[in-house]
C-alpha cells in the first residue's frame, strides 16, 4: 500500500516534506506533543468534548449551500461549505477549539499564537477567554494596520497583541516571534499554530482538527445529491489549513479533483507574489521541510498578497506533497482577480467572502465544468474584516 | 586529530569561544574580526552564517544577520573570504548556521568547501538528530568535520547522553531556555552544569547563552570547560569603529 496523502509517516513526513527541524530549546515541548497528540485526540472523552464545543459554541455542522446564481454562471453545480458561519467568522476556530482542549489535557496555562489576517488570532483569543487562559498573539505590524477590526476583537477578548516588527512584518515574522516566545517559555506555554505548518506533529494535528470540514461535506453531499463525493473540491491555500480540512477525506478518492488556489499577488511572474508552489523550492521554514520561496542563497523571500492570510512564503508539507505528487491541481489568482470575485460573489449570492476565500472563487474562472459536476468551494471565512480593503475598490 | 581535539587535549578549563556573524559589521570584516579574536586570546571562533529567519536568536544577533545579508554575505562569498584564512588563524573555527541556506548551497558541496578551507566543525541548531543520523552525519564525517549538538536545562539525561554520543569536538550547553541575548538570569545554571558534569560525558562542555562578562564567564567555567560569548561581543562591535580595539578591550575585560 502506498502512503496516504492526508497523513504523515512516524517522523512527520508527507513524501519528502515535513519533519521537525527545531532547535533543541523546543525539543521537549515538541516531543511531548508528538508522543501524546494522537492518544489524546483519539480518547473518546476528548472527542466528545471537542464535538460538544463544535456543535454548541462554534455552530457546527456548517451548512452546505447550493449557490444557484454562481452555478448558472459556471454552468455546473457549485456548493459552498459555509465555514464563514462558524463563530468568529472563519474555519480557524475548528482548530483552536481542539488545541485549547489539548492544552488543558497537557496542563498548560499560557497560550501563544501567530496570526496573519487576524482570524486565527481572534479564534485563539476566543477559546482562551472561554477557558480563562492567558493569551498572547503575535501579528505582523503591517497586518495590524490592514486588519484593524480583528486587532480590536482580540483586545476586547482579553488577548495581548504583540506586533512583529522584523522582516516583512507579516505572517512569517509573526510566526518567528511566536516560536521565539515558545523558546523563552518552555514550561507553561502551548503554541497554537493556526495552519498546517510548523514542526511535526502540527501539520497533522491541525489537519485532523480541520478535517471536520470534509467529513461534513461527505455527509451533506450524500443527503443533498445522493453521492457523497464531489467532482471537485476547491480551497484557497496560504499555509493551507482550510484546504487541508476540505481535502482531507477526499484525498484517497482518486476521482475527486483536489484544487488548491494560491495568491498570485500582482502576478506569479512579478516580484510581488505568494504563489509558493510556482515559485518555491524545497526548503525549511518554521520547523518543516516544504516548498519555500527563497533566494538562490536560501534566504526566505518576502512574499506579497493583498490578503494577509495568504501572504506567506511557505505552504504546509501536506500540500507540498500534493503538488509534487500531482494529486492536487494548483492554481493561483491575482489580487485584482480576487477583488473582482469578492464583489461578484457578494452580488450573486449575498455573501461577502474573506479576501483569502475570494481567491478560491477567482480560480473557478480558470476551470471548465460539466453541468453534472458537483463542485464544492470551501467558503473559509467572511469578509467583514476586509471591508476597509473592499471600500477602496467601490467606485 | 581535529583542531578541537588538539585544543582540549592541552587546555581543559576557561576555554573562551567567541561568536561573530560573518560579514558583520562590514562586508570585509570577517577576517579582521577573526584575527582580532585570536590575538585577543579567544580559543575558538564560532562564525555565524547569516540567515533571514534565525529562530533561536534574539534581536541583537538577528540584527547583525540582517546587516550581514545587506552587506552581501552569502555562503559562497564566505568560502571565498575564508580561502586563505589558515595563513593567519590557527585556532579552531566552527561554522554556525540554520540549515536552509546550507541545503540550498548543497550539503555535500558545503562540507567539502568547509573542510577544504580549514573549518573544523559545524553547529546547525535546527538539524534534528534523526536527519543527522540518516542523511547528513555521514557526509560531515567523511569530510572530517565535528558536529556540535546543543543541550538545554530541559534536555533529559538520556537525551543528553545520546546527543553527547552524536557530538564530537564539544557539547554546547545552553544555560537557560531562551533565545540568544535574552538576559535571563543564570540562577540555576550551576546546578544544571553540575548535573551535566556528573554524567561523565565523552565531550568537553562549553556553556552558551547569557555569558556576557567576567562574572558570568567565571560562573560557567566553575563547572564546565569554558563558555561561548555571542550577543555581548556583537554589541561591542556595533558600538565601535575599530574592530581590533573593541575586541581587545572586550576580551581583556573577561580574561584578565
Amino acid at each position: 500500500m502506498t502512503a496516504p496523502f492526508n497523513r504523515p509517516d512516524a517522523h512527520g513526513y508527507y513524501g519528502s516534506f515535513g519533519g521537525a527541524f527545531i532547535p533543541e530549546m523546543l525539543h521537549r515541548n515538541v516531543a511531548e506533543l508528538q508522543a501524546r497528540y494522537l492518544e489524546i485526540m483519539q480518547d473518546p472523552t476528548f472527542q466528545r468534548d471537542v464535538d460538544a464545543l463544535l456543535r454548541d459554541y462554534v455552530g457546527r455542522p456548517t451548512p452546505l449551500f447550493l449557490a444557484e446564481r454562481l452555478s448558472a454562471k459556471h454552468g455546473t453545480q457549485i456548493w459552498l461549505k459555509r465555514e464563514d458561519l462558524c463563530h468568529t467568522g472563519a474555519h480557524k476556530i475548528n482548530n483552536t477549539v481542539g488545541q485549547i482542549l489539548l492544552a488543558e489535557r497537557l496542563g498548560l496555562k499560557r497560550i501563544i499564537a501567530e496570526t496573519g489576517a487576524g482570524q486565527h488570532g481572534v479564534a485563539t483569543a476566543t477559546v482562551c477567554a472561554l477557558k480563562g487562559l492567558e493569551c498572547v498573539v503575535y501579528m505582523g505590524e503591517k497586518d495590524i494596520e490592514r486588519q484593524a477590526p480583528n486587532v480590536a476583537r482580540m483586545r476586547m477578548l482579553g488577548a495581548t497583541v504583540v506586533p512583529a516588527t522584523s522582516g516583512s512584518k507579516t505572517l512569517k515574522d509573526a510566526t518567528n516571534e511566536a516560536i521565539r516566545d515558545w523558546i523563552n517559555h518552555p514550561v507553561d506555554t502551548h503554541y497554537i499554530i493556526g495552519s498546517v505548518v510548523g514542526p511535526h506533529p502540527y501539520p497533522d494535528m491541525v489537519a485532523r482538527f480541520q478535517s471536520v470540514i470534509s467529513a461534513e461535506i461527505r455527509k451533506q453531499l450524500l443527503e443533498k445529491t445522493g453521492s457523497e463525493l464531489p467532482t471537485h473540491v476547491v480551497a484557497c491555500v496560504g499555509g493551507g489549513s482550510n484546504a487541508a480540512g476540505a481535502f482531507y477525506h477526499f484525498l484517497e478518492e482518486p476521482e475527486v479533483a483536489i484544487v488548491a488556489v494560491e495568491a498570485a499577488g500582482h502576478g506569479v511572474h512579478t516580484d510581488m507574489s505568494a504563489a509558493t508552489t510556482q515559485l518555491g523550492k524545497p526548503g525549511i521554514l518554521h520547523g518543516s521541510m516544504s516548498l519555500l520561496m527563497q533566494t538562490e542563497d536560501g534566504q526566505v523571500i518576502e512574499p506579497h498578497s493583498i490578503s494577509a492570510g495568504l501572504d506567506y512564503p511557505g505552504i504546509g508539507p501536506m500540500h507540498a506533497n500534493l503538488y509534487k505528487s500531482g494529486r492536487g491541481i494548483f492554481l493561483s489568482a491575482t489580487d485584482d482577480e480576487a477583488i473582482a470575485s469578492a464583489f461578484e460573489v457578494s452580488r450573486l449570492e449575498g455573501i461577502i467572502p474573506a479576501l483569502e476565500t475570494a481567491h478560491a472563487f477567482a480560480a473557478l474562472d480558470q476551470m471548465t465544468f460539466s453541468p453534472d459536476d458537483r463542485v464544492v468551494v470551501c467558503l473559509s471565512g467572511r469578509g467583514d474584516k476586509d471591508l476597509a480593503t473592499y471600500m477602496q475598490f467601490m467606485h | 586529530m581535529s583542531r578541537l581535539h588538539e585544543l582540549f587535549k592541552h587546555k581543559s578549563s576557561r576555554i573562551l569561544n567567541v561568536y561573530c556573524t560573518a560579514g558583520f559589521p562590514h562586508a570585509d570584516s570577517t577576517l579582521p574580526v577573526m584575527k582580532a579574536l585570536q590575538d585577543a586570546g579567544a580559543d575558538i571562533i564560532e562564525l555565524g552564517m547569516p540567515y533571514s529567519d534565525p529562530l533561536a536568536d534574539g534581536p541583537v544577533i538577528q540584527q547583525s544577520s540582517g546587516v550581514a545579508l545587506q552587506n552581501g554575505m552569502t555562503i559562497a562569498k564566505l568560502f571565498a573570504d575564508l580561502k586563505d584564512f589558515r595563513r593567519d588563524v590557527s585556532i579552531p573555527v566552527i561554522l554556525m548556521g540554520y540549515l536552509n541556506p546550507v541545503l540550498q548551497y548543497g550539503f555535500k558541496r558545503f562540507c567539502g568547501d568547509a573542510a577544504a578551507v580549514g573549518i573544523d566543525g559545524l553547529i546547525l541548531p535546527d538539524l534534528p538528530e534523526y536527519e543527522y543520523e540518516t542523511i547528513y552525519g555521514p557526509v560531515m564525517k567523511a569530510h572530517g568535520l565535528d558536529m556540535i549538538f546543543l543541550v538545554t536545562p530541559e534536555t533529559s539525561e538520556d537525551r543528553v547522553r545520546r546527543l553527547d554520543e552524536l557530538s564530537s569536538g564539544f557539547l554546547y550547553a545552553v544555560s537557560s531556555s531562551s533565545t540568544t541575548g535574552s538576559g535571563k538570569k543564570m540562577d540555576s545554571v550551576e546546578a544544571y552544569l553540575m548535573r551535566l558534569k556528573g554524567y561523565g560525558l565523552q565531550n568537553p562542555v562549553l556553556v552558551g547563552f547569557g555569558i556576557r562578562d567576567r562574572e558570568t564567564f567565571d560562573t560557567a567555567c566553575k563547572h564546565a570547560n569554558g563558555a561561548i560569548i555571542g550577543t555581548a561581543y556583537i554589541q561591542q562591535l556595533e558600538h565601535s569603529d575599530e574592530v581590533e580595539k573593541a575586541t581587545h578591550d572586550f576580551l581583556g575585560s573577561i580574561l584578565t
